[in-house]
C-alpha cells in the first residue's frame, strides 16, 4: 500500500495553545531544526491521519498576522508563500482560541485568502460555557467557507475529529474569504490578478508588500513584480484599508454567529492585574519571584551538577587507565570527555531556568512584567521585552541572545544583544567559587552575612550594573534607525500546561546542546592538541629534562613529574602562554594563569580545570592534594609570596566579570545580528573593561 | 485638543475617532485598534507608561507616545 503524506503547517496568534495542540498531534515524533540560514527553532513531527496517508506537522511560529513585524514571524511568511520550501504545506490548521475569536480571524481570513486547504481549530473550546460564549458552528462554517472544529488541546478533546477531518482535504473549499480586490483599488488589484493566473490574489499582493522577506523569487518573477511595485506609503495605505475591510467583514460575521453572556464572565483576570501590576506590590512579586528562581537553580542544580562532575572525571580516569595507550585514548580522555562534561555540567541549570521561565510565560504573567518593566528598561535604550533575555542570560547568554528575538525594535533588540553577555552566566560561577574560596576570608559580617557569600553577591550585581550601564551607553551612542513600535498582547492568565513546559524545557535545553555544545567541545578537542603537541623542545623533553643537573638525583616518578612540566611549558599552549605573559603581568598573572585565561574562550569554566592540568602536571609531591590546596600554595617566583593573593585574586575575579570569553556567545551574535562588528565590538569592548578593571584592581589591593 | 488614549484615566472608555500620524502601524490595526471601536483604559504601569487597554476585544499593552496621537470620544 502506498503511504501518502502532507505538510500541514500550525498557524495561530500567540497564546492560542497552538503549541500544545502540536504536543497532542506529534508526541514525542517531533524534532526542533533550524529554518536554513537563520536560527529560528523549526518544530516539526509527524501525525498518521489513517491507514494511507501520514502528516508532517511544522509548528510555524505564533503571529497576529501574515505581515511579519519579527525575524520569528517571517517564518510564517516565507513557509507560507515559498512552493519550494521544503514544508510548504498542503494543509493549513488556523488554530484560534473561543475569547479572541475576531481577532484570531484576522490571521485566519489573511491565510484563507491564499486559496490553500484551510481548516479553523477552535481551541479552549471546554471553557465556552463558564466563559458564556456560544459559537453557531454550522452557520460560522458557511459564513468562513471553511471546516471547524473545535477543540481543546488541554483537555485533549476533538483532537481526533480534527485528525479525521484532515483526511479529506482535497475536498474542501479553498476559495478566498475576503476579496480584497472590489474594496480598495478595482483595476490595480484586477490587473495583478489576470498578469499572476498562477497565484492566488492575495499572494501576489504579499509577494509586492512583503518584498524583503521574499529572497525566494527568481529573478523574473521579481522582475514582473517589480512592474507592480507602487509608492511605499499606498503601499500603507491599501493595507490599512486591507485590514479595516477584513475586521468590517470578521464583525459581520460574528454578529451572526457569536454570542457572549457577559454576565457570566468571570473576573479572575482583572483581580490578579491589580496586583500583579500594582505600583508597589508588582514589583515586589517579580523580585520575589526572580529570588525564588535565582535560589532555587542554585538549590536544586548543585547536587546534579557534582554526580555530572564527578561522574566525567571517573569516566575520563576509566578511559585512560583501561584503553590501550596512545594518542587516541589521550584524545579521548583528555580532549572529547572532558569536553562533553563541560556542556552536560550546564544542564542542569539551564533546564532549571527554563522551567521557570516557561511557566512564568505560559500563565500569561510574563507579560505584565514587560508591561511593569518597560518604562524603566527603555530609560537605559532597551524594552520591557528585554528582561526574559537578561533572566535567560543567568544561565547563559546563548539561549538569552537568541531570546531577544520578539523584540522588534532593532536598536532595542541590538542593545539587549550586546549587554546580556555582562549577566553573570552558569559559566563563570566554577571559577567565582574557586578564587573566592581562595582569596576571600570565610568570616561572618554582623553575625549573619558570610564574606564570601556578599562577595558573590556582588559579583552578580555587578554584572548587571555593567549591562545596565553599557546599555546607557549605548543607547546614547549608538544611531540606529528603527521604525517598529511597542505593542504587546495582554493574554488571560492560564494554568499552565505540563506538557507543554515538560516539552519546552527539553527542546531549549537541547537547543543549548546542539549550539554551544558543539562549539565547546570543538575547542576542548583544540585546547587538547595545543596543550599535548609543540615544537621540538616539547619533543625533545624526554631526552632533555633527565640531562639537567638539577633533575640528576630525582627519582622516576619526580622526573616524569618534571617531564610533564616541561612539556606543558614548550607546548603550543605553553608558548601561547608566555607569548602574552608580559600582556597580563601588569594584572597579576603569569603564563600559567595565561593558558587558563586562553583555555577559557572554550567556556570560561574551564578555568578551573586547565589550572588543575597545569598544578597537577608541575607538582613534585606524590600527593597532588585538590586544586584548590595546590592553587593556595603557588609562589610567585619574583615576590616570594602567594600566587593567589586578594591582588590576583580580585583582578582574576572583575577579569571574569566583564571579559567576553565565550566563543559560543559571539558566533550566536554574529548569526542574530548578521554581522561581525557586533561581536567584534563585543570583544573588544569587555575585553577593554575586563583589562582596565583587572588592572586596577590588582594596583590597588597589591 | 481632543482627547486621546493618553488622557483617559483608569476605568474610563471611549470610541476611537482617528489616528494623528499619517501612517500608523499596521500591527496596531492588526490587532483590533480601529476607528469606530470602544477603547478602555485598564490600568497604567506605574512610571505613567505604557499604559494597558482594551479595544475591540484584545488586551494590548501601548506605550503613551502611541496612545497621544490616537484620537478618541470620551464616553
Amino acid at each position: 500500500m502506498k503511504n501518502n503524506v502532507v505538510n500541514v503547517a500550525l498557524v495561530g496568534n500567540p497564546n492560542t495553545g497552538k503549541t500544545s495542540l502540536f504536543n497532542q498531534l506529534t508526541g514525542l515524533k517531533q524534532k526542533v531544526g533550524n529554518y536554513p540560514g537563520i536560527t529560528v527553532d523549526k518544530k516539526e513531527g509527524k501525525c498518521k491521519l489513517s491507514e494511507d496517508l501520514t502528516a508532517d506537522i511544522v509548528d510555524l511560529p505564533g503571529t497576529y498576522s501574515i505581515n511579519p513585524q519579527t525575524l520569528d514571524e517571517s517564518i510564517v511568511l516565507e513557509t507560507l508563500l515559498n512552493k519550494s520550501n521544503s514544508s510548504y504545506p498542503g494543509i493549513i490548521i488556523v488554530v484560534a482560541e473561543v475569547e479572541n475569536l475576531k481577532r484570531n480571524l484576522l490571521l485566519f481570513s489573511q491565510i484563507k485568502d491564499l486559496q490553500i486547504p484551510t481548516i479553523l481549530a477552535i481551541n479552549m473550546a471546554d471553557q465556552m460555557e463558564r466563559k458564556g460564549i456560544n459559537i453557531d458552528i454550522e452557520a460560522l462554517k458557511i459564513e468562513l467557507k471553511t471546516e471547524i472544529i473545535l477543540i481543546s488541546s488541554r483537555k485533549n478533546t476533538g483532537i481526533d475529529i480534527l485528525k479525521r477531518a484532515l483526511i479529506n482535504y482535497k475536498d474542501w473549499n479553498i476559495e478566498p474569504l475576503a476579496n480584497i480586490s472590489t474594496k480598495i483599488d478595482v483595476s490595480y488589484f484586477n490587473d495583478l490578478e489576470s498578469k499572476f493566473p498562477e497565484n492566488s490574489l492575495y499572494k501576489s499582493w504579499l509577494l509586492i508588500t512583503q518584498q524583503e522577506y521574499c529572497s525566494f523569487l527568481t529573478e523574473e518573477q521579481q522582475n514582473k513584480i517589480n512592474t507592480f511595485k507602487i509608492a511605499d506609503e499606498k503601499i500603507k495605505k491599501y493595507q490599512h484599508k486591507e485590514t479595516i475591510f477584513r475586521y468590517q467583514l470578521i464583525n459581520e460575521i460574528l454578529k451572526k454567529t457569536y454570542k457572549v453572556d457577559r454576565s457570566k464572565a468571570t473576573d479572575l483576570r482583572s483581580k490578579l492585574d491589580k496586583i500583579l501590576t500594582h505600583k508597589i506590590f508588582g514589583y515586589v512579586i517579580f523580585a520575589v519571584i526572580l529570588l525564588l528562581i535565582f535560589q532555587s537553580i542554585f538549590e536544586w542544580a548543585s547536587l546534579p551538577m557534582d554526580l555530572i562532575d564527578g561522574f566525567f572525571a571517573n569516566l575520563s580516569e576509566l578511559a585512560k587507565n583501561n584503553l590501550p595507550k596512545g594518542i587516541f585514548t589521550n584524545l579521548i580522555a583528555e580532549g572529547i570527555i572532558p569536553g562533553i562534561g563541560g556542556i552536560v555540567i550546564f544542564i542542569p541549570q539551564i533546564a532549571i531556568l527554563f522551567l521557570f521561565i516557561s511557566i512564568l510565560e505560559e500563565t500569561g504573567y510574563m507579560s505584565r512584567v514587560v508591561f511593569l518593566m518597560d518604562k524603566i528598561m527603555r530609560k537605559f535604550g532597551m524594552s520591557g521585552k528585554s528582561i526574559i533575555p537578561l533572566i535567560s542570560g543567568t544561565a547563559c547568554a546563548i539561549p538569552a541572545v537568541m531570546a531577544s528575538r520578539n523584540i522588534s525594535n532593532w536598536k532595542e533588540r541590538l542593545i539587549t544583544i550586546l549587554v546580556v553577555p555582562f549577566t553573570t552566566c552558569s559559566a563563570r560561577l566554577p571559577v567565582y567559587a574557586i578564587l573566592i574560596s581562595l582569596v576571600i576570608p570565610s568570616k561572618r559580617i554582623l553575625g549573619i552575612f558570610n564574606l564570601q557569600g556578599l562577595t558573590l553577591m556582588a559579583l552578580y550585581l555587578l554584572g548587571f550594573t555593567a549591562a545596565i550601564a553599557s546599555a546607557i551607553l549605548l543607547h546614547n551612542v549608538l544611531k540606529v534607525d528603527n521604525k517598529s513600535f511597542f505593542v504587546i498582547e495582554m493574554p488571560n492568565y492560564k494554568v499552565p500546561s505540563l506538557k507543554n513546559i515538560f516539552y519546552e524545557v527539553i527542546e531549549k535545553t537541547k537547543a543549548f546542546i546542539l549550539g554551544a555544545g558543539k562549539i565547546i567541545l570543538a575547542l576542548s578537542i583544540v585546547l587538547w592538541f595545543l596543550a599535548s603537541n609543540g615544537a621540538s623542545e616539547y619533543k625533545n623533553a624526554e631526552k632533555f629534562v633527565p640531562t639537567l643537573e638539577e633533575n640528576s638525583n630525582l627519582k622516576d616518578e619526580a622526573l616524569q613529574k618534571k617531564i610533564a612540566s616541561y612539556k606543558l611549558e614548550h607546548s603550543y599552549i605553553g608558548t601561547m602562554g608566555k607569548l602574552i605573559e608580559p600582556v597580563i603581568a601588569p594584572m597579576g598573572y603569569d603564563w600559567k594563569i595565561g593558558i587558563a585565561l586562553i583555555s577559557s574562550f572554550a567556556a570560561r569554566e574551564v578555568f578551573v580545570g586547565a589550572l588543575a592540568t597545569i598544578y597537577s602536571v608541575e607538582s613534585e609531591g606524590e600527593d597532588v592534594g585538590t586544586i584548590k590546596e595546590r592553587m593556595a600554595t603557588e609562589v610567585n617566583p619574583k615576590t616570594g609570596l602567594k600566587r593567589f593573593n586578594l591582588a590576583t585574586g580580585m583582578s582574576l575575579l572583575l577579569f571574569y566579570a566583564f571579559a567576553m570569553q565565550c566563543i559560543g556567545t559571539l558566533a550566536i551574535v554574529k548569526r542574530e545580528t548578521k554581522s561581525w562588528k557586533w561581536p567584534i565590538l563585543q570583544l573588544l569592548g569587555m575585553g577593554i573593561l575586563a583589562y582596565i578593571s583587572a588592572l586596577l584592581a590588582f594596583n590597588i589591593f597589591n | 485638543m481632543g482627547d486621546t488614549i493618553a488622557s483617559l484615566q483608569i476605568g474610563e472608555s471611549g470610541i476611537i475617532e482617528d489616528f494623528s500620524l499619517d501612517i500608523i502601524p499596521l500591527c496596531l490595526l492588526e490587532m483590533g485598534c480601529l476607528p469606530g471601536k470602544e477603547v478602555s483604559l485598564i490600568q497604567i504601569a506605574p512610571l505613567k507608561d505604557p499604559l494597558y487597554i482594551k479595544v475591540n476585544g484584545s488586551h494590548l499593552a501601548i506605550r503613551k507616545d502611541m496612545a497621544n496621537q490616537i484620537n478618541i470620544t470620551k464616553l
